[in-house]
């Protein structure tokens, strides 16, 4: 017999004068491979439509979709009830401003990282495009886009310990980023240029190692190797910097 | 009221979009692109297999060029596309991927030595030449004469949106996501820009432009089941065609791929098909060997998706609570080859179904796949009817897909047709001077006020907004799918125009207060069900089989009548059905119409088609 589901879902519509934050009880029958995405929008087509959430790719690919599942920061869309039990919470990511209900505003985040770190090649080399492209190794090439597969879903935020406490924390996807630049031989910035960015508070040395941003990456990243790969080439870089002084 | 005014406002933050915004944003101009969501989520990321390119670089693309590229293209387009524009497109494609590399996409890399492949399920050899060491590598794609798909791994699509998007934040081109462009502001003979809606406050906003350009890209989920992302819902092309004057180009071409997984219609890669895995019915048996002995499941798309549809019409697919589907099985190819060369396969279907497919069956069924149709435009990316409005990527009809497009071409248009549109807007803005009348722009902006607050008031009705899509969905779904007769379009016809009147009385249920998503559904559903009506309508008068358009009562592909672009317009805004024209497929013939070389070919030919040699 199919069971018979109860989701309990963070409310609150900032644009709304009337609205105050609470909890909201859904009740919905199980149906076969049901995930989080068939739940939500059956929820706002039969009981609720107000009711703010966001989807994309729906498959896993877009990052669209991160809340937090019965504690956990998650991708709903993958997430499939079968595996939860009959009384499931669902609550926005912290650390990002929320837009309303389950629905927040990763872009801007997102969006001021890039400027912080500078996340584009830099190189002073201009494209000829009569000439054959330069040539890369295919392994270096796989090396980069390991870590070019994040999918900046903010789970890895929501889950750290220091981007709770300081809202100007890198966080492991901001770090894993400038160290998917920092392997790319197109990129003509020297360790000291990524020290200026990392080498601090903000960056690699914000981080107090819980690595809970391992534990939820739904696309399994390596950053705890990332970290620790950062944090010892900062290392060397400082300790370089001070006894040239 | 915010007013923010740019050189450029592209609507839309995918490849397409973003790729173009770069071009203007390099030539010296401001450019802000609108996103419903952040861009990096757009829908381009959602592309893993890769972008066409004729590099020739790996061991089985030896010999490729853009000609033979550009054969290709026009054979899978049924010789329904444009030939100018699909030559444009296969001799830049080459140079785009360069270009990316030299923004920082990590390509895949041709490594020298011996190496083997799987064609039909068996297992080739091949060596790659050392001199190619390290040269963009290609993989092998349908419809096409030699390896040429351009591939990052299984991430094509997120990669390259990754890398062009830091290429947008590295040039200061703006990226206002959250934001719906609800219509155009124009006069009837010039585009100045939109009105649109925040998705954070729910506020209007007016963005004056000297160009805006439409790169919103496919509009799927007007179909029930389709494999595009929820935000393809078709609403940049219902600002254009709401202005009356600018014509939807070939809304009837839409493609159709047979592996959508049941239920969430995700797409599982051809490549199960390719690898050898078979299709089987209710009883577990194989039916593509009956209908096609020869390719059997490895026939192209448009046929096998045929086929299985003809299967669940005959009551041989298998009932779930998320209709009826058939069973893809791959359990024989092992657990090696699985979680090896099917790795994104293996996570899909343990991901969202739950299900092991090595020793399960995968729930599939064939599901709308991709748009050929959108906003005509001109070769250089400007749209029919209005100055200063143009489009680019999947949203726009430019047209090099005709009535079917190959594997790897659409990826490969975002950038490419984005590079070459972004470059002739660029061009259109030198010198360029606009006079923006206030009126008009005030006048635009209280129309859509209008708008949303006798939506939320239930003005009209209250009619469920959720209610009259499913409507317009199903009747798509039953009468404008992969087969289709006069019959079946007619009454899908008739139920959509019966369901155009629901949607004109839509009202809300909610409050509508800040970004209410009942709102937004709202705002769009009747120019859905006026795209729905030109799909439909385009098919039912076009009487002959081409490409993805498949009539069971006009079974021949009619070159004598119709090697032809339907061109739709909604003129008023009371009509009740789009108005027809149609215009030449193409002005220039490198090719002549002639047999694509697979699929059954059944032809009535044209007498008086010449054509021209290129150089």
């Amino acid at each position: 017999m199919a069971r018979s589901l109860k989701f309990n879902i963070f409310r609150y519509n900032p644009q709304d004068p009337e609205s105050t934050p609470h909890m909201e009880s859904f009740v919905l029958e199980e149906t076969d491979s049901m995930t989080l995405f068939i739940v939500l929008n059956r929820i706002r087509e039969e009981q609720d439509p107000s009711l703010q959430f966001d989807f994309c790719c729906r498959a896993g690919i877009c990052g669209s979709c991160g809340m937090v599942v019965n504690g956990r920061p998650s991708l709903a869309c993958h997430t499939k009830t079968k595996e939860l039990p009959d009384e499931i919470t669902l609550l926005p990511l912290p650390v990002f401003q929320l837009v309303g209900d389950l629905s927040v505003d990763t872009g801007s985040w997102f969006r001021e990282l890039y400027d912080t770190v500078e996340s584009w090649i830099h190189t002073k080399k201009e494209f000829d495009p009569k000439a054959q492209e330069e040539r890369m190794e295919n392994e270096v090439a796989e090396a980069i886009y390991e870590l070019d597969r994040c999918v900046e879903c903010g789970c890895c935020v929501a889950a750290c310990g220091t981007a709770r406490l300081r809202p100007d924390f890198l966080g492991a996807a901001g770090l894993n980023r400038v160290g998917r630049f920092l392997i790319d031989p197109r990129d003509e910035r020297t360790e000291q240029d990524y020290y200026q960015i990392i080498g601090n508070d903000m960056g690699i040395f914000g981080c107090m190692g819980l690595l809970a941003c391992e534990d939820v990456c739904p696309k399994h990243m390596p950053l705890q190797d990332q970290l620790g790969f950062l944090r010892k080439k900062m290392g060397i870089t400082a300790l370089k910097t001070f006894f040239k002084k | 009221m915010q007013t923010i005014y740019t050189d450029v406002l592209v609507i839309g933050a995918g490849l397409a979009g973003e790729r173009a915004a770069i071009e203007a944003a390099q030539a010296g101009f401001s450019a802000i692109c609108l996103s419903l969501v952040p861009a990096r989520r757009s829908h381009s990321s959602a592309a893993m297999g890769g972008m066409q390119a004729a590099l020739g670089n790996c061991a089985k693309g030896e010999g490729d060029c853009p000609d033979v590229h550009f054969s290709d293209t026009v054979k899978g387009s049924d010789w329904g596309c444009d030939q100018e524009v699909a030559r444009l497109f296969a001799d830049q494609a080459p140079i785009e991927m360069r270009q990316l590399a030299h923004w920082g996409v990590p390509w895949n890399r041709v490594v020298p030595g011996k190496d083997t492949y799987f064609k039909g399920g068996k297992i080739f050899d091949k060596e790659e030449k050392e001199e190619n060491r390290g040269l963009i590598t290609a993989r092998d794609f349908g419809g096409t004469a030699k390896w040429r798909t351009c591939y990052v791994s299984d991430g094509t699509g997120h990669s390259v949106l990754f890398t062009v998007d830091n290429v947008c934040a590295q040039l200061g081109v703006e990226v206002h996501d959250k934001t719906e462009a609800v219509a155009l502001i124009q006069d009837g003979q010039t585009c100045f820009g939109a009105v649109a809606r925040c998705l954070r406050t729910g506020e209007l906003r007016v963005y004056l432009a000297k160009a805006t350009t439409i790169a919103t890209g496919g509009f799927g989920r007007i179909y029930p089941g389709t494999t595009n992302a929820v935000i393809c819902d078709g609403g940049g092309h219902i600002t254009a065609l709401n202005t009356g004057v600018v014509p939807m180009g070939n809304m009837e071409a839409v493609q159709f791929h047979p592996t959508g997984i049941v239920p969430t219609e995700i797409l599982v890669t051809e490549g199960c098909r390719g690898d050898g895995g078979t299709l089987l019915d209710v009883n577990e048996e194989r039916f593509m060997n009956i209908y096609e002995p020869e390719k059997q499941e490895l026939a192209s798309r448009d046929v096998v998706s045929r086929w299985m549809t003809h299967h669940i019409r005959l009551g041989k697919g298998v009932k779930s609570p998320y209709g009826d589907h058939l069973w893809l099985d791959i359990r024989h190819l092992g657990e090696k080859h699985i979680t090896g060369k099917l790795r994104e396969v293996y996570e899909i279907c343990t991901s969202f179904l739950g299900v092991d497919p090595i020793h399960q069956l995968i729930p599939v069924r064939p599901t709308q796949h991709y748009s050929m149709g959108g906003v005509r435009t001109n070769k250089d990316g400007h749209a029919y009817g209005l100055k200063g409005l143009f489009s680019v990527g999947e949203a726009a009809c430019w047209d090099m897909h005709g009535f079917n497009r190959l594997g790897g071409n659409s990826l490969a248009e975002t950038v490419v047709a984005g590079g070459i549109v972004g470059k002739k807007i660029a061009e259109f803005l030198q010198g360029a001077e606009v006079t923006f009348n206030s009126g008009v722009i005030d006048a635009e902006v209280k129309k859509q006020q209008e708008r949303i607050q006798n939506i939320i008031s239930c003005k009209a009705g209250t009619e469920n907004v959720y209610k009259v899509r499913t409507a317009m969905q199903d009747a798509l779904f039953k009468g404008a799918n992969i087969f289709r007769t006069d019959a079946g379009l007619t009454e899908c016809v008739n139920t959509l125009q019966e369901t155009l009147a629901r949607a004109r009385k839509v009202g809300l249920k909610s409050n509508g207060k800040g970004v209410n998503p009942e709102l937004s559904a709202a705002l769009k559903i009747e120019g859905q069900v006026k795209m729905a009506l030109m799909l439909s309508y385009g098919a039912l008068k076009r009487t002959e089989s081409r490409g993805s358009h498949n009539r069971e009562d006009f079974t021949a592909r009619n070159d004598r009548d119709w090697l032809t672009r339907t061109l739709a317009y909604w003129k008023s805004e009371k009509d009740d059905l789009p108005t027809l024209d149609y215009e030449a497929a193409t002005n220039i013939f490198h090719i002549p119409p002639g047999d694509r070389g697979y699929g059954k070919s059944e032809i009535i030919k044209a007498d008086d088609v010449k054509t021209e040699d290129k150089g």
